[in-house]
């Protein structure tokens, strides 16, 4: 079995968290997923490779991202909360450190086109911009349902030169984008790079995703000038979640991810096959997959990376859910405390902080670091739309 | 012979079983049966179409399986499964290939199930008594061939293109490479798929394997509303098309095949 630490620290034996991960994908694309394993494995052992993303990631990303306090939330909740703040860093959210290194290990395979799917858009915007950094070409494909309501994130899109193919099949979300960008990856496995964005699919992504987000973590717990009592992010697929937990796996801090209560996986799913791992999947009765219900395009999906179901399995990081209605309070409460428009996505953290502080859950005086993972710009429309 | 592998989406209208005797009668040698998942990974638009138009329906494994059940008595050819992993795994590899071989099912294709993951579902289809296949593809290399013959005793299943299932005016020679590599590791016999749709597409991967799937094409009528005895015709072609490349075949067999 897979021990405590080396969960979050190290490459899983076979793909394997636990009981969960694996590579359940066509024959078809079963080559290319070795291939990048082995590439990825080479690269992250390479100091060469390291140093020119490191580069990257800070004269381009502007990295390392602050660890501000939240003063005034915090005298108002009474817990002492200090935000990772990955909305100050280049497109808006954590998807350029996942995609910066990914762009740059397409390149070393000799790759010559991204392919993406996205969700809320913050992942295809970052995918576009490194695309146009690297000189490769780059096709997102985006639910329609989506593209509807992120339309500022499509415009970034296609500024940025990459084309965004609607997808129009079941429930017109993240899921349908997602198998939409591997049926893709088949046909054209020599010239195309699948870059997913978050800790799902299968082996290497969920290893190599958590590793490429690790900067979060790593960089927060530098930052903090003691361990915290807790760590929380959001958690759709669970990137940004990941890369935090992962600066904190080894130390005391409790790990809390929060769910949106209509695609909360961890919460509500039980174990299923879908995108190429075995983790906790929202199905029905007879193993269909079931559609995700959130205000935050980037939650919506039915599934979750299997390194957050093998740490929820063994009990070392912790799973909340938090309402819609939870989360338009938090963005608000947020940006007139502290004058920062969070995303969506991003609120749910906060949302559980706002609920939480003061009860057992997050007694007073906890120190607490959240990563904000992306800013609100795209949300605006939707915003409005919810204060109607 | 050349064996004949029609296809049809399990509960696409209320009397889809018309189709499989239909497919019987059309001189069919085998029928693959698809188990509709929400999320075909591996699937063109037609599949697709077809599977949300079933499930849309409220159909699931046990209704099909109840389907054939009534028309069972008619069934002579051998039926394949065809199905995403998570209904394989959903309530347990062991129960869902007993259901299957209870209800008459011969074999089970898993599309998303590589041999690097096939050992538990190998294990529960073999205590069954159900044939899994294999899947290669063309990419596939030499030594992973191997291990992927090692996998059942029964068809190896060649994917004929890289892409996901769907008709295509043009087979390609990506076939008939990967058809013949097969063999040169195996005595399997092969069965070529994907983006088999004409009879003449029927007849050259006949030529190149031992049986053709043909799956979109026929869907494709079906959703667009053709009848059982219009699909009986449209496989009648088929198998005379593969009839005849067989011949043709047979012939080059008496000659130098190499």
């Amino acid at each position: 079995m897979t021990s405590t630490t080396s969960t979050l620290m190290t490459e899983p034996a076979a793909g394997r968290f636990g009981d969960f991960g694996g590579r359940f994908v066509p024959e078809s694309l079963v080559p290319a997923c070795a291939a990048l394993a082995v590439a990825f494995r080479e690269a992250w052992a390479d100091p060469g490779f390291r140093s020119e993303l490191d580069e990257l990631l800070a004269v381009y990303a502007g990295r390392p991202t602050p660890l501000t306090p939240a003063r005034n939330l915090s005298a108002q909740l009474g817990v002492e909360l200090l935000l990772k703040r990955e909305d100050l860093a280049h497109t808006g959210s954590h998807k350029i450190n996942n995609v910066l290194g990914q762009a740059m290990l397409a390149r070393r395979m000799g790759k010559t086109r991204l392919i993406a799917e996205t969700g809320a858009g913050q992942h295809g915007v970052a995918t576009a911009t490194a695309a146009a950094l690297l000189g490769l070409g780059a096709t997102v494909y985006m639910g329609e349902r989506d593209i509807e309501r992120q339309q500022l994130n499509v415009l970034r899109m296609t500024t940025l030169g990459a084309e965004v193919v609607p997808v129009t099949s079941g429930s017109r979300t993240l899921k349908d984008a997602t198998n939409e960008a591997m049926r893709a990856w088949v046909s054209d496995v020599d010239e195309a790079h699948f870059l997913l964005g978050s800790v799902g699919g299968p082996h290497p992504y969920p290893w190599m995703v958590r590793e490429l987000q690790r900067v979060i973590g790593a960089e927060a717990r530098r930052q903090s000038p003691t361990v915290p009592d807790v760590v929380v992010a959001c958690v759709g697929g669970g990137s940004n979640a990941a890369g935090t937990f992962a600066g904190f796996v080894d130390t005391s801090a409790r790990l809390v991810g929060v769910e949106a209560a209509g695609g909360a996986a961890m919460t509500n799913g039980s174990p299923g096959v879908v995108h190429g791992a075995r983790s906790m999947v929202l199905q029905d009765a007879e193993g269909q997959v079931t559609e995700a219900e959130s205000i935050a395009a980037g939650l919506d999906y039915p599934g979750i990376g299997p390194e957050h179901a093998h740490l929820g399995a063994i009990g070392r990081a912790e799973y909340r859910t938090v309402t819609d209605a939870e989360v338009v309070d938090a963005v608000r409460r947020l940006a007139r405390s502290e004058g920062i428009i969070c995303a969506l996505e991003s609120a749910h953290a906060v949302a559980w902080v706002l609920r939480a502080a003061g009860t057992p859950d997050l007694p007073t005086g906890s120190r607490v670091i959240l990563t904000l993972s992306g800013r609100g710009d795209k949300d605006m429309t939707t915003m409005l739309g919810g204060a109607a | 012979m050349t064996a004949l592998v029609p296809y049809v989406t399990g509960g696409i209208t209320d009397d889809w079983t018309d189709y499989l005797l239909a497919y019987q009668e059309a001189g069919a040698t085998a029928i693959e049966i698809g188990l509709p998942f929400s999320d075909p990974m591996l699937d063109g638009v037609t599949i697709q179409q077809a599977s949300d138009r079933s499930l849309s329906r409220g159909t699931t494994v046990a209704s099909i399986l109840e389907d054939l059940h009534h028309v069972r008595g008619q069934v002579r050819v051998p039926l394949i499964v065809m199905t995403y992993a998570n209904l394989v795994f959903h309530r347990s590899a062991t129960v869902f290939c007993r259901e299957l071989a209870e209800a008459g099912i011969d074999a089970l294709i898993v599309p998303d199930l590589p041999v690097d993951e096939a050992a538990p579902v190998a294990v529960a289809a073999a205590d069954a008594g159900l044939d899994l296949i294999p899947l290669v593809a063309p990419v596939t290399p030499d030594d992973r061939l191997a291990d992927i013959a090692a996998l059942g005793d029964s068809y190896i299943y060649a994917v004929s293109v890289m892409g996901t299932t769907g008709e295509r005016t043009a087979l390609g020679d990506a076939a008939g490479r990967l058809a013949a590599r097969v063999k040169a590791i195996t005595d399997r016999p092969v069965l070529i798929g994907f983006g088999v749709s004409s009879p003449a597409q029927a007849a050259e991967a006949g030529r190149a394997g031992d049986g053709v799937v043909v799956a979109s094409a026929l869907m494709r009528r079906v959703l667009d509303g053709a009848t059982a005895a219009e699909l009986r015709e449209t496989v009648a072609s088929l198998a005379a098309a593969l009839e005849d490349s067989t011949d043709y075949a047979t012939a080059e067999v008496s000659g130098d095949r190499r």
